[in-house]
């Protein structure tokens, strides 16, 4: 799913280390939801836009929205 | 970077005990049916005796799906797990036509746990290829 993690991360000048630390979660996690090769469960999704103070739709993209656009 | 999750690192630590555990049951049943030790009433018991440490690493597999906290790991485990018995659960329908028609010999069933184990790791590397640096 296409998401602004990466942005995001890098306002605050975090690495993946850290972002995956205050998440919980392993580096390769988040390395794997920046890419976009895994989408998140809705728990995690939720803690990552509590840490991040913003909406989860301000974060991922709606695989449907993104379609709509495209269209 | 390899990871090593809390939960990895006990799953690895009990494969490790297991497989410790396997290699003394098995010198223990093959040196005993070789040397005639086993007695007619423990002979069931001392066969299946190398079998147990096996279904205790499955367990341990089993347990390491339950303690992962990182939805990530667990998921990459799955999809091992699926790479590995989809690997076994179609050489062994393969190989039992092949049998039944009498084009290739007969083989034992534990062969199947080799296959099984060799289809996790090409789960890995599947994982490895597919996900890039996310697949571990």
């Amino acid at each position: 799913m296409e998401n602004r993690l990466r942005v995001l991360r890098a306002q605050r000048n975090w690495s993946q280390q850290d972002l995956a630390e205050r998440l919980e979660v392993s580096r390769q996690s988040v390395n794997a939801i920046e890419t976009g090769k895994y989408d998140p469960s809705l728990p995690l999704a939720f803690r990552i836009a509590e840490l991040f103070d913003s909406p989860i739709e301000e974060i991922f993209v709606s695989p449907s929205r993104r379609s709509s656009k495209a269209i | 970077m390899q990871v090593r999750s809390e939960a990895s690192k006990r799953y690895n630590g009990r494969v490790i005990w297991l497989s410790l555990l396997y290699a003394g049951f098995l010198l223990i049943a093959v040196y005993g049916f070789k040397h005639a030790l086993v007695p007619d009433t423990l002979k069931y018991v001392i066969a299946i005796l190398p079998a147990l440490p096996i279904i205790g690493i499955f367990a341990a597999l089993g347990r390491y799906l339950v303690e992962e906290g990182d939805e990530y790991l667990r998921m990459l485990m799955v999809r091992q797990i699926l790479w590995a018995s989809g690997l076994t659960l179609s050489i062994a329908t393969i190989w039992g036509f092949l049998d039944n028609f009498g084009l290739v010999g007969h083989a034992d069933g534990y062969w199947l746990i080799a296959l099984w184990f060799i289809g996790l790791g090409i789960g890995g590397l599947v994982n490895k290829l597919t996900l890039g640096d996310g697949g571990c």
